[in-house]
């Protein structure tokens, strides 16, 4: 990655970042912690890896972007809107009756999403699935799934981890947003996940370690791990509410009243 | 009554080979149970698209939702408790909710299970499934009917849980059989005086205990509702209309079992005396069929005394 691409995706980030302050802040109170979080990963599959089409969401041989941490949905739903998968007036519906964007991911009511999530720990053994399809039918899919550290307190993340191991999964890609913490607290205290390089790797996985927040260094472990042959596990070591300061000064900011006057200032959005 | 030759996970296995034969989509997985199910046979027909995914049934049941994204129609097979009750959040989630079209085999229900006992002995695995929306929830009674259910489970648009006795069955069909999942058949249509409801084993004990109830001059019908859930709502009131009395027969806790889901649609369409054999809220043991049953209260005598108390509150 060139570094005008790197930098034309870190202001995406930071567009996205406002979409999502905004969205959530339209609602009034959600999950911006972990979809703050996961922003500049998916920045860089989105805008620079998957091979997707927003006209075609369904094409065969798509990439798949599993959100298993099923609460970073309106992560997932500013930048499908971005990327015109449906009308961008969508993310004013957050949550509000008979919305399309529920704060969980819904394969059955949102375009582009690939897999229902909200039951922790689930979203792993799908994307595990989907890529022992894919070798099965020899699709070229990379099927990307992110999941969080407090999730990985599920015991179906390491059967699924277990399996994908030993199947040699080298077309799944998974990322654990490692911002290390969870609703009630420091994932350290409560039950801690802690060493999850050596975890993985003693599951077989080729495991990469990185700044969760450098795209460049994002990009380059996405590019590693297609060759890896392996199952893949790339560490985003990540900071919760990142880029938006009312939500890193917080105490916790799983999940948050957004009011107003905090999204507007956030933003600098005062014309919208 | 005599027993059927084929054993039905026998008949199932290959007619899940038959079908994958015309059908690339069907891919079977199991958790470590295939000696038991007997799908052998497509593991050496279709090595690639058999995923014995060890002893892990949450994660199966998840990576056959993947795999049903994928275009797949995935067949999960486990003993009934383990592939209901212990994932049943990844059922409902991943499975139902998501409107993924996973197939579940659950095998040996009720006293079925036998020496393996209480922990895997399921009373509760249809109570459970029929509570998840459109699920469909299927008992085949003998080898025939497993055969020709199998190409509408496959191609029923929806989840479909089958819950499944493994061994040889009471041979009630041959392959004359036609039906549809969703319809009851009437098996005995003579009787004036009560209906016997009954799926799975209890319907060999219903057409016994029909042809005791004949002997002291009681006419019973006989209907097997194999599928519980869609529910048949015009065999229940016709069964109420000819007969003014219904017992259910199952091999199953009667607390949200087939006596449940028949007396939900005949309180609400066509209110008769009732009575319910069934597990009566216990937990299972290990014993042999036979003597369970007698624990249990699901013999044939019990249908003939629930019978005759139905009609006696008419």
């Amino acid at each position: 990655m060139d570094a005008s691409q790197s930098q034309s995706l870190t202001v995406k980030a930071r567009q996205l970042r406002d979409d999502a302050i905004q969205t959530i802040g339209t609602f009034g109170v959600g999950h911006i912690g972990g979809v703050l979080s996961v922003m500049d990963a998916l920045t860089v599959i989105f805008y620079s890896k998957a091979n997707i089409d927003p006209k075609n969401p369904r094409k065969q041989d798509r990439d798949r972007v599993i959100m298993s941490k099923g609460h970073a949905g309106p992560a997932m739903y500013v930048v499908l809107a971005d990327l015109g998968y449906f009308p961008k007036e969508w993310l004013k519906t957050l949550n509000k009756n008979g919305t399309n964007l529920p704060s969980h991911c819904d394969m059955q009511k949102t375009p582009g999403i690939d897999m229902t999530a909200g039951s922790l720990g689930q979203g792993l053994s799908v994307a595990v699935g989907m890529a022992m399809a894919a070798k099965l039918d020899k699709n070229p899919a990379t099927i990307y799934c992110i999941i969080g550290d407090g999730e990985a307190q599920e015991g179906q993340i390491w059967e699924a981890s277990m399996l994908a191991g030993s199947r040699k999964l080298d077309n799944l890609v998974v990322m654990l947003d490692y911002n290390k913490m969870q609703l009630d607290g420091k994932v350290s205290d409560i039950n801690d996940i802690y060493p999850v390089v050596d975890k993985w790797k003693s599951f077989g996985f080729y495991v990469q370690e990185i700044d969760g927040h450098d795209i460049e260094a994002i990009s380059d472990a996405i590019d590693n791990a297609k060759g890896s042959g392996r199952a893949n596990m790339i560490v985003l070591n990540t900071v919760k509410g990142k880029g938006a300061s009312f939500a890193e000064a917080a105490a916790n900011c799983h999940s948050m009243t957004i009011t107003e006057d905090m999204w507007r200032k956030e933003t600098g959005r005062y014309d919208v | 009554m005599t027993t059927d030759e084929r054993e039905i996970r026998q008949t199932l296995a290959q007619a899940l080979v038959s079908l994958a034969e015309r059908d690339e989509r069907i891919v079977v997985l199991d958790a470590d149970l295939m000696s038991c199910h007997a799908t052998k046979c497509f593991k050496e027909r279709f090595p690639e698209r058999f995923f014995n995914v060890g002893i892990a049934e949450q994660n199966m049941i998840g990576v056959a939702a993947g795999m049903a994204t994928m275009g797949k129609i995935p067949f999960a097979y486990s003993f009934a408790p383990f592939a209901t009750r212990r994932c049943y959040d990844q059922i409902f989630i991943s499975v139902a909710y998501s409107g993924l079209n996973v197939k579940i085999i659950g095998s040996e229900p009720g006293v079925a299970a036998e020496a393996n006992g209480g922990t895997h002995m399921p009373f509760e695995d249809m109570a459970i499934m029929r509570a998840i929306p459109k699920m469909v929830c299927f008992e085949p009674t003998d080898a025939a009917m497993m055969e020709k259910a199998l190409p509408q489970i496959a191609d029923y648009p929806t989840a479909v849980y089958v819950r499944m006795f493994r061994k040889k069955a009471a041979k009630i069909y041959d392959e004359s059989l036609e039906f549809e999942l969703g319809k009851a058949i009437t098996l005995k249509d003579d009787g004036k005086d009560v209906t016997l409801i009954a799926s799975g084993i209890m319907v060999e004990r219903a057409l016994q205990a029909a042809d005791i109830l004949a002997e002291q001059g009681i006419g019973a019908r006989v209907v097997n509702m194999h599928t519980w859930k869609p529910i048949d709502v015009e065999a229940v009131k016709e069964s109420a209309e000819k007969t003014g009395a219904i017992v259910t027969c199952e091999n199953h806790n009667i607390y949200g079992g087939l006596g449940g889901a028949v007396a939900e649609v005949a309180a609400r369409e066509c209110p008769v005396p009732m009575e319910t054999v069934g597990i009566n809220d216990e937990f299972g043991q290990v014993g042999k069929n036979a003597y369970l049953s007698e624990v249990y209260h699901i013999t044939t005598a019990d249908i003939v005394n629930a019978a005759k108390k139905a009609i006696s509150r008419k």
